[in-house]
């Protein structure tokens, strides 16, 4: 018998007989019942909590806003997409920026050791965020890889204020997760941190040391 | 600084050895005080009992369908292209890995954090089949650097303090001595990121396993797990066969008691979930993904109504932060892959009671393991199955059973009991033995190491009270 059929055949022909499987009720996870403008404040201060850094722009000055972020922290070499719209109008923003923009749809293997080198941060756009942890989910893609938003020292997450729910829950069940799972489905909430030196805090050990996220406001709600 | 072996076996020596060590007392004292004080503040705006109640209910219910659950997480796995492989114990998984990476010639592994993996000893068995295996979650590196196991399940270094670390990373890596975190933790981010880079098999642990999706979910801090599972072109994780649940919205509930339970944080950085290898047209992520399930004695505690509660865990190592004797005595103390609370009511099924004998009767039953575990756990109460099942007088289905009955300890319980039932003989002994209480030793094993030996009255309670009232009723007739 194979080690498969032998585990379940033990887990099927259980000694003290069937079990019964308990209903679970999820309300303690979910109907916070937040409006935006306290999705906003919560999200800002649980991410804020933990080194995340955050920018509020509207859809027509967050351009100038990354402008300012990449001069401030003296990025020379951003990765980033080129077909996202926020990729998009970053690229034609940035065109006469001193900054050099990376192209990352590229195979890994081609260019493993200039991404972990030579390349100051990664642009991502990000398909929401949760207000009770401070978190952002992104679904990596093609255009968009798994990587830079890890490998990079910065991590600059463009985030649009009207897509921050209330609860890890909520994304889920609204936005009908357990049917489209992509490869690789992420939450980040603040840079890469440990705490495995005498439980003293230190950002950045494996991926970024900085993530900032950039906050897009409808143009009436500024 | 020494490098010492530890077992289940010489708890109580060790136990000595730790509690007559300052560094260790005070490095684990301050840790734990810390960890406890984090994880009751993060709690204060939650109801914790209702969530406590659903994450239990969770675990439950994915333990009742297991073997179901098992099955659609495989189909659905190897749906998305991932492959699944069972092993029967530890050794088995080993055997899988290792032949997963010779069949691609690979020679060195980058690992994430895996309690599975050290409950295996994977790393040993890679190297002796020339495979290197390099932790990088940090308290792992520094732990693998100094040749030790960890020490806990959730911080592995929580042993060592800054300059021990400091120590250690200048011994092995050639860094300065220095007290400041942040450079050595620079340090460690360099030297791994090379690594990475030229890893060939990424191997990592799983938090959850998603049978509805075919989904593994992994929760961490540094990103090393997510480097791990994304830079070498082969990943492979490697799981308990208890750690499927059913549905993806079970998830959220236990993701919220696993991060405040164990660190006091309300969120970890990342939360990775891989569902797939890289798909045509994607640019990274692992060519090859692998899920290897390992029973090593799972299948067994699973057979039992009350032992089954083991299974629900969810390796959050509150149990151990809130553990008086885990606290004083440290991790590596208990000579065990899981030390504390859980390992207490974990490894004697898997290293059998006749190692693991002394570990389920290393407490005081304080209760505030049980208190704490975000999954309700009644690990008091298993603990106090686990000494029946040790003395013989549990329902034996654990391996070692019976192996501390002592035939003159039932013979004196037996006798006591006869006598405690049967009142003329008790009344008759206790007063023989008030007359010969100069013969009882003053010293009884362990019990008057610390304290003197109990010595029996003259005269029993029951011959006052009767010579009381007696005195009593001859003074109120005159």
């Amino acid at each position: 018998m194979s080690a498969r059929e032998s585990i379940l055949k033990r887990l099927r022909e259980r000694t003290d007989g069937p079990l019964q499987a308990p209903e679970s009720d999820f309300t303690v996870v979910t109907g916070r019942g937040w409006d935006t403008g306290e999705r906003i404040e919560r999200f800002e201060r649980l991410i804020g909590s933990v080194h995340g850094e955050v920018i509020h722009a509207t859809l027509t000055d967050w351009t100038a806003k990354l402008a300012e972020v990449l001069t401030a922290k003296s990025i020379r070499r951003l990765a980033l997409g080129r077909e996202h719209p926020v990729p998009v109008a970053a690229r034609a923003a940035l065109l006469d920026h001193e900054v050099e923009l990376v192209d990352v749809d590229r195979d890994i293997e081609t260019w493993k050791r200039e991404q972990f080198e030579s390349v100051d941060a990664g642009l991502t756009s990000t398909r929401g965020g949760i207000a009770e942890t401070g978190s952002l989910w992104l679904w990596p893609t093609p255009d968009e890889p798994r990587l830079i938003s890890l490998v990079p020292p910065i991590h600059i997450a463009i985030l649009d204020s009207e897509t921050i729910e209330d609860t890890f829950f909520d994304v889920i069940e609204r936005h009908g997760w357990a049917t489209e799972m992509p490869t690789n489905a992420l939450l980040v909430s603040g840079p890469s941190k440990t705490a495995d030196i005498e439980q003293t805090l230190a950002y950045g050990v494996h991926g970024p040391r900085e993530l900032v996220v950039l906050i897009r406001h409808p143009q009436e709600a500024t | 600084m020494s490098v010492q072996q530890f077992t289940p076996q010489a708890f109580h020596r060790q136990a000595h050895e730790a509690l007559g060590d300052p560094q260790i007392r005070a490095n684990f004292r301050r840790a734990m005080d810390g960890l406890m004080t984090k994880r009751r503040d993060v709690f204060t705006d939650w109801d914790l009992e209702t969530l406590r109640e659903l994450g239990a209910n969770i675990r439950l219910r994915a333990l009742a369908k297991l073997p179901d659950l098992l099955e659609q997480l495989e189909t659905n796995c190897q749906t998305n292209g991932i492959r699944v492989h069972w092993a029967e114990d530890g050794e088995a998984a080993c055997r899988i890995i290792r032949e997963l990476c010779e069949a691609r010639g690979a020679k060195s592994v980058i690992k994430g954090k895996s309690m599975v993996s050290e409950e295996m000893h994977l790393n040993a068995h890679l190297e002796a089949a020339g495979i290197e295996a390099l932790e990088s979650d940090l308290g792992e590196y520094l732990v693998q650097l100094n040749e030790q196991t960890p020490s806990h399940i959730i911080m592995p270094a929580i042993h060592l303090n800054t300059d021990e670390i400091s120590e250690i990373m200048h011994d092995k890596t050639g860094t300065e001595r220095t007290r400041d975190v942040d450079y050595m933790t620079a340090a460690a981010r360099a030297q791994l990121r090379e690594r990475f880079m030229s890893a060939d098999v990424g191997v990592s642990g799983v938090n959850f396993a998603v049978a509805e999706t075919g989904t593994l979910c992994l929760v961490e801090n540094e990103g090393n797990g997510r480097m791990t599972t994304t830079v070498p072109p082969m990943h492979i994780a490697v799981t308990g066969i208890e750690k499927v649940v059913e549905h993806l919205r079970d998830v959220p509930p236990l993701y919220a008691l696993l991060t405040r339970s164990a660190t006091g944080q309300h969120v970890t950085t990342y939360f990775n979930m891989i569902s797939s290898p890289r798909k045509p047209g994607e640019h990274d992520g692992p060519e090859e993904v692998h899920l290897v399930l390992v029973d090593n004695g799972r299948s067994n505690i699973y057979q039992d109504d009350e032992l089954l509660d083991t299974l629900r865990c969810i390796r959050c190592g509150a149990c151990m932060n809130h553990c008086p004797v885990y606290t004083r005595v440290g991790g590596h103390t208990y000579g065990t892959t899981y030390p504390g609370p859980i390992g207490k009511i974990l490894m004697p099924h898997m290293l059998g009671l006749e190692a693991t004998k002394d570990l389920p009767s290393a407490s005081s039953l304080c209760g505030a393991c049980g208190e704490v575990c975000p999954v309700k756990i009644p690990i008091p109460d298993l603990l106090v199955r686990l000494r029946k099942e040790a003395v013989g007088e549990g329902r034996g289905n654990v391996p070692g059973a019976g192996v501390k009955r002592n035939r003159k300890e039932v013979a004196a319980w037996k006798s006591w009991q006869w006598l405690a039932t049967h009142p003329a003989a008790w009344r008759g002994s206790t007063a023989v033995a008030g007359k010969l209480r100069g013969l009882a030793p003053s010293r009884v094993g362990p019990w008057t190491e610390y304290r003197s030996a109990p010595k029996l009255a003259k005269t029993s309670l029951h011959a006052l009270v009767k010579a009381h009232r007696r005195a009593k009723d001859e003074g109120g007739e005159s």
